[in-house]
C-alpha cells in the first residue's frame, strides 16, 4: 500500500516538473504571439489612458528589456524560475509570488465554499432522486437543475444579491471582510455546480442500486440501511469524488465573472487582467501555479479514491 | 422548530444589523471601479491621493485653486528658471518618521525619471536646499506648482521603499493611514491622529474596487457602500428613486473626443473635419447613451474647465445636408453603393476605440450609422487603448474615439501643450500644426500673468474650434451616490480627492 502510494507520488512529481516546463514555455510563446506591441500594453496597464503615450511605452520597453530577442527573454525567465523565483510584475511591480499567494488563497477559499455549498444541495437531492428514479423528487430536481444550469452565473449572482443583500439585508453585496462575505459568491457558484453534480450523484446511486452485489448484500441479510451505508454510497461516491475534483479545477481558474461581480480578489480575475495588460511575468506565474494545482488535485483525487475503493489498494 | 428557526433568523439579522449600525457612525465605505494593485505612486498614485494617504507639495481645492500642501509656500526666481518650495515643519509620516526634504527629493526624482507629468516639464534638476526643494528649468514654465499637485508627485516615506529602492508600502503623511491593503481590491484606513492639518471627523474608511457597474449600484442600494463612484446610466436612474441614497452628477473636465489624422488625404482640409463634425448627432448621443442631454459638447473644453471653456464660441451643430455639401465641395461623389468616391478611392475608414469606457463602442456605432448617411463607410475596431498612440506613432490611424481628461493637473496647460503643441500628441492632434496655437501655448506655459494668459487661451480655443484637429462629442459627468446622513461631502471635479477628511455622519 505504502509502496504504491510512493509510486503515485513520484509519478505526480515527475508530472509536475513537465507541466511546469511545458506550461511555462507554451504560455510564454502565446503571450509573444498575441497581436499588438507588448510595451504599449504594459505602459497602458501601468499608467492608465490619461498618462500613457508612446514615450511611456518606449521607457517600459527599455526598462523591461522587451527589445531583447524572444529566446533570450525566455531563457532569463526559465533561469529565474530555476531559482524558485517568479520575478516581478511588469505592470504593478513587486514579486509575482506574493500577489499569487494572496489571490490563490482567496480563490481556494471561494472554491472550497462553492464545492461545500454544492455538496450540501447535491448529495441529499441526488441520493433521494437516485433511490426512486422517475419519482417526484427525481423529476423536480431535473427540472430545477436544467433551469439553474441555464442561468448564467453573472445573472444568478445579481438575483441572489437583490434577494439576500438588498431586500433581506442578510449578507453583504461584495468584498471580503469576513465569513459572511463568502456566502453569496459560494451560493452563486455552488448552485450552478449542484445543478450538474446532483445528477451525477443520482446516476451513480441508480447504478449502484441496480447492481448484483447490492442484491447479494440484501439477500445475505444486511438491512436496507446498512447496505446503503456500506455498499451503495461507497461505490456511488467514486464517480462523484472524481467529478468534484474536476469541478474544483474549474473553480480555481474559471470563475472570473463571479469574482468580478462580487469584487473578490481571486486568481482568475487577476489572470484575465494580466493577459489584457501583457503582464507577462504575472501570466507566467499564474499559469504555472494553476498547472501545478491541477497536478495536486489529481493526486488528492487519486488518494481519496484509493481510500474509498479497497480494490485499488491490492495492486 | 418553527420558533427555533425564527429565533435563529433574528439573531442573524440582529448580528448583521448591529455591525452595520456600529460601523456606520464612525466609518465610511467607498466603492469605485478602479483597482489598486501597486505601491508605486506612478501606477497607483491616483487612488493613494484620492484616499488622502499621501500628500503633494501643492494641494488644490475643488475649483482647481492651488493651496499649500507639504510645501508652505513657493517662489520663482527673476529669470523664472528656478522654483523654490519651502517645506512644512513638524510633519510626520504614518510610521512616525519625520517628513523631510530627503523624502520629497526622492519621491520627486523618482517621478521625474518615470513617464508622467514631471518628465514632460522642462526640468533640469530637483535638489534640496536646507528645508526646501529647488527645481531648475531650462524654459519658463508657470504650471510647475500645478503639476506638483498631480497624483504621481505624492510623497511616500523613505521607509516605504525596499532595499532595492522599489515602493513596498503605503506610508504617507495624509489624514488617513493604511491598516490593510489587499491588491487589487481593497484598502482599509484609519484616521491619522497625528495629522498636521484638520483631523478627519470619521475614524475609519475603506475602499473597495468593484469592477462591475451593477455591483456598485447594488452596494449603494443595500447600504454596504456609503459613497459609490461612477454609476452606469441605469444604476444612476434606479438609485435616484431610492430614499436611502442621494445621487449627484458633477461635470468634470473630461471629454469624449474623436482624434482625426489631419495628415491623411481624406481629412487634411479643415472642411473635411467640419463635415465629420456636422454629421454627429451630439444631442442624440448625450440623451440616449450618456444620458445627460446638457453635456453634448458644443466645444472641446468642458464648462468644468472654466478658464478654458469659452462661452462666446458658437456650439458645434448637427446638419447632415451641410456635411454632404462640404464633402461635395471637396470633390467627393457617391459611388454605386452610396459610399463616396474621389479619384477612384472609396471613403472607407477605420475607427479605433476601446471598451474600458462602455459608452465608447456605443458612440462609435452611432457614428458608423450617421456617417453612412453622408456616404462614409466606417469600420470599428474595439481593442486595447494603446492601439491609439501606437497608430499615431506609425501613422496608420484614421480616426480614434476616446475620452481625454483636461483636468489631470489643476492647470491644464501641460496636457493641452502636449496635445496641440508642435508635432501634436498621442492623444491630441495628428498631422496638424498651427503656428498661432503653438506660439500661444508657448506663452501660456511661460507666463503667470492672468490677462495675457486669458487672451492666449481664447485664441487657442477659437482655432481648435474652427480647425477641429480633435472633434469633441460629449462632456463627462462624474456620477456619485451618497448615503443619506453623510454630511460634508465634496465631490471634486478634478478627481484629486474623495475629501473623506471632511465628511461625517448626522447624529
Amino acid at each position: 500500500m505504502l509502496k504504491s502510494l510512493f509510486i503515485a507520488l513520484a509519478q505526480r512529481g515527475l508530472q509536475a516538473f513537465f507541466v511546469a516546463v511545458i506550461v511555462g514555455v507554451v504560455s510564454f510563446a502565446m503571450m509573444q504571439a498575441l497581436p499588438g506591441d507588448a510595451a504599449f500594453r504594459i505602459a497602458a496597464g501601468r499608467y492608465g489612458y490619461d498618462m500613457m503615450d508612446a514615450a511611456a511605452a518606449e521607457a517600459v520597453r527599455l526598462e523591461l528589456g522587451l527589445n531583447r530577442p524572444f529566446l533570450v527573454q525566455l531563457r532569463d525567465w526559465l533561469w529565474t524560475l530555476a531559482q524558485f523565483d517568479l520575478g516581478e510584475s511588469f505592470v504593478y511591480g513587486g514579486p509575482v509570488s506574493q500577489k499569487i499567494a494572496t489571490q490563490l488563497g482567496f480563490s481556494l477559499l471561494l472554491a472550497a465554499g462553492a464545492v461545500i455549498t454544492s455538496l450540501l444541495f447535491a448529495l441529499p437531492i441526488g441520493i433521494a432522486a437516485g433511490l426512486s428514479p422517475g419519482g417526484v423528487i427525481d423529476r423536480i430536481s431535473l427540472a430545477v437543475s436544467i433551469l439553474l444550469r441555464a442561468i448564467p452565473a453573472f445573472a444568478l449572482g445579481i438575483v441572489l444579491v437583490l434577494i439576500f443583500s438588498v431586500q433581506l439585508k442578510l449578507f453583504p453585496v461584495a468584498g471580503f471582510r469576513g465569513f459572511s462575505y463568502l456566502i453569496l459568491p459560494s451560493l452563486t457558484l455552488g448552485l450552478g455546480l449542484a445543478a450538474v453534480s446532483n445528477r451525477v450523484v443520482r446516476d451513480a446511486v441508480v447504478e449502484a442500486m441496480s447492481t448484483e452485489w447490492r442484491l447479494f448484500a440484501r439477500t445475505k441479510g444486511l438491512s436496507a440501511n446498512v447496505t446503503m451505508r456500506r455498499h451503495v454510497l461507497r461505490n456511488a461516491s467514486l464517480p462523484v469524488v472524481t467529478y468534484v475534483g474536476v469541478q474544483m479545477a474549474y473553480l480555481v481558474e474559471g470563475v472570473v465573472i463571479v469574482e468580478t461581480v462580487f469584487a473578490w480578489p481571486g486568481i482568475g480575475h487577476a489572470l484575465v487582467h494580466a493577459i489584457f495588460a501583457r503582464d507577462i511575468a504575472m501570466v507566467q506565474g499564474t499559469a504555472l501555479t494553476l498547472g501545478l494545482i491541477y497536478v495536486v488535485l489529481n493526486l488528492v483525487i487519486d488518494i481519496t479514491c484509493r481510500g474509498i475503493d479497497p480494490r485499488s489498494q491490492m495492486t | 422548530m418553527y420558533i427555533y428557526s425564527r429565533a435563529v433568523y433574528f439573531v442573524i439579522a440582529l448580528f448583521f444589523s448591529t455591525i452595520a449600525i456600529a460601523e456606520a457612525r464612525k466609518s465610511v465605505t467607498i466603492a469605485a471601479p478602479w483597482e489598486v494593485a501597486s505601491y508605486d505612486p506612478a501606477v497607483s498614485g491616483f487612488a493613494i491621493q484620492k484616499l488622502q494617504i499621501m500628500e503633494n507639495l501643492v494641494d488644490a481645492d475643488e475649483s482647481g485653486k492651488l493651496r499649500p500642501g507639504l510645501a508652505t509656500s513657493w517662489r520663482v526666481s527673476d529669470d523664472a528658471l528656478t522654483w523654490t518650495f519651502e517645506l512644512r515643519d513638524g510633519v510626520t509620516f504614518h510610521d512616525g518618521t519625520p517628513f523631510s526634504a530627503d523624502a520629497a527629493i526622492l519621491a520627486l526624482n523618482r517621478a521625474w525619471q518615470q513617464p508622467g507629468v514631471l518628465a514632460k516639464a522642462p526640468i533640469t534638476g530637483i535638489v534640496k536646499v536646507d528645508n526646501a526643494v529647488v527645481f531648475t528649468l531650462d524654459k519658463r514654465f508657470s504650471a510647475l506648482p500645478a503639476i506638483l499637485a498631480h497624483a504621481t508627485t505624492i510623497v511616500p516615506a523613505l521607509s516605504a521603499f525596499d532595499a532595492e529602492g522599489n515602493p513596498s508600502a503605503l506610508i504617507g503623511t495624509g489624514p488617513f493611514q493604511v491598516t490593510e491593503f489587499t491588491p487589487p481590491q481593497s484598502i482599509e484606513l484609519v484616521r491619522n491622529d497625528g495629522y498636521w492639518g484638520d483631523a478627519p471627523l470619521i475614524e475609519a474608511a475603506s475602499y473597495l474596487a468593484a469592477g462591475r457597474a451593477e455591483t456598485r449600484a447594488l452596494l449603494a442600494e443595500s447600504g454596504d457602500a456609503d459613497m459609490v463612484f461612477t454609476l452606469d446610466p441605469s444604476g444612476f436612474s434606479r438609485l435616484a428613486d431610492i430614499d436611502s441614497v442621494q445621487t449627484v452628477a458633477v461635470p468634470i473636465p473630461r471629454v469624449v473626443t474623436l482624434k482625426v489624422n489631419s495628415g491623411h488625404p481624406f481629412f487634411n482640409a479643415p472642411r473635411a473635419r467640419q463635415a465629420l463634425s456636422l454629421a454627429i448627432d451630439r444631442d442624440g448621443i448625450a440623451t440616449a447613451i450618456t444620458r445627460f442631454p446638457e453635456a453634448a459638447a458644443g466645444q472641446l473644453f468642458p464648462p468644468a474647465l472654466n478658464a478654458w471653456h469659452d462661452t462666446s464660441l458658437p456650439p458645434l451643430v448637427h446638419d447632415m445636408e451641410a456635411a454632404k455639401a462640404l464633402l461635395t465641395d471637396l470633390g467627393w461623389a457617391p459611388g454605386p453603393d452610396g459610399i463616396l468616391e474621389r479619384d477612384g478611392e472609396r471613403f472607407s475608414i477605420l475607427l479605433r476605440t476601446f471598451p474600458d469606457r462602455p459608452e465608447l463602442p456605443l458612440i462609435a456605432a452611432v457614428l458608423q450609422n450617421s456617417w453612412r448617411e453622408i456616404g462614409i463607410e466606417l469600420e470599428i475596431s474595439v481593442a486595447n487603448y494603446s492601439e491609439i498612440p501606437a497608430g499615431h506613432q506609425d501613422g496608420t490611424l484614421h480616426v480614434a474615439l476616446y475620452a481625454r481628461n483636461y483636468g489631470l493637473t489643476p492647470d491644464p496647460i501641460g496636457t493641452v501643450f502636449q496635445d496641440f503643441g508642435v508635432g501634436g500628441g498621442d492623444w491630441g492632434a495628428m498631422g496638424w500644426e498651427n503656428a498661432e496655437v503653438a506660439q500661444a501655448l508657448g506663452s501660456i506655459a511661460a507666463t503667470g500673468d492672468a490677462k495675457a494668459r486669458t487672451e492666449d487661451i481664447a485664441k487657442v480655443a477659437r482655432v481648435l474650434h474652427e480647425e477641429l484637429p480633435l472633434i469633441p462629442i460629449v462632456w463627462y459627468q462624474h456620477t456619485v451616490s451618497i448615503a443619506s446622513g453623510l454630511k460634508g461631502v465634496i465631490i471634486d471635479p478634478l478627481q484629486r480627492s474623495y475629501n473623506l477628511s471632511k465628511v461625517s455622519w448626522d447624529e
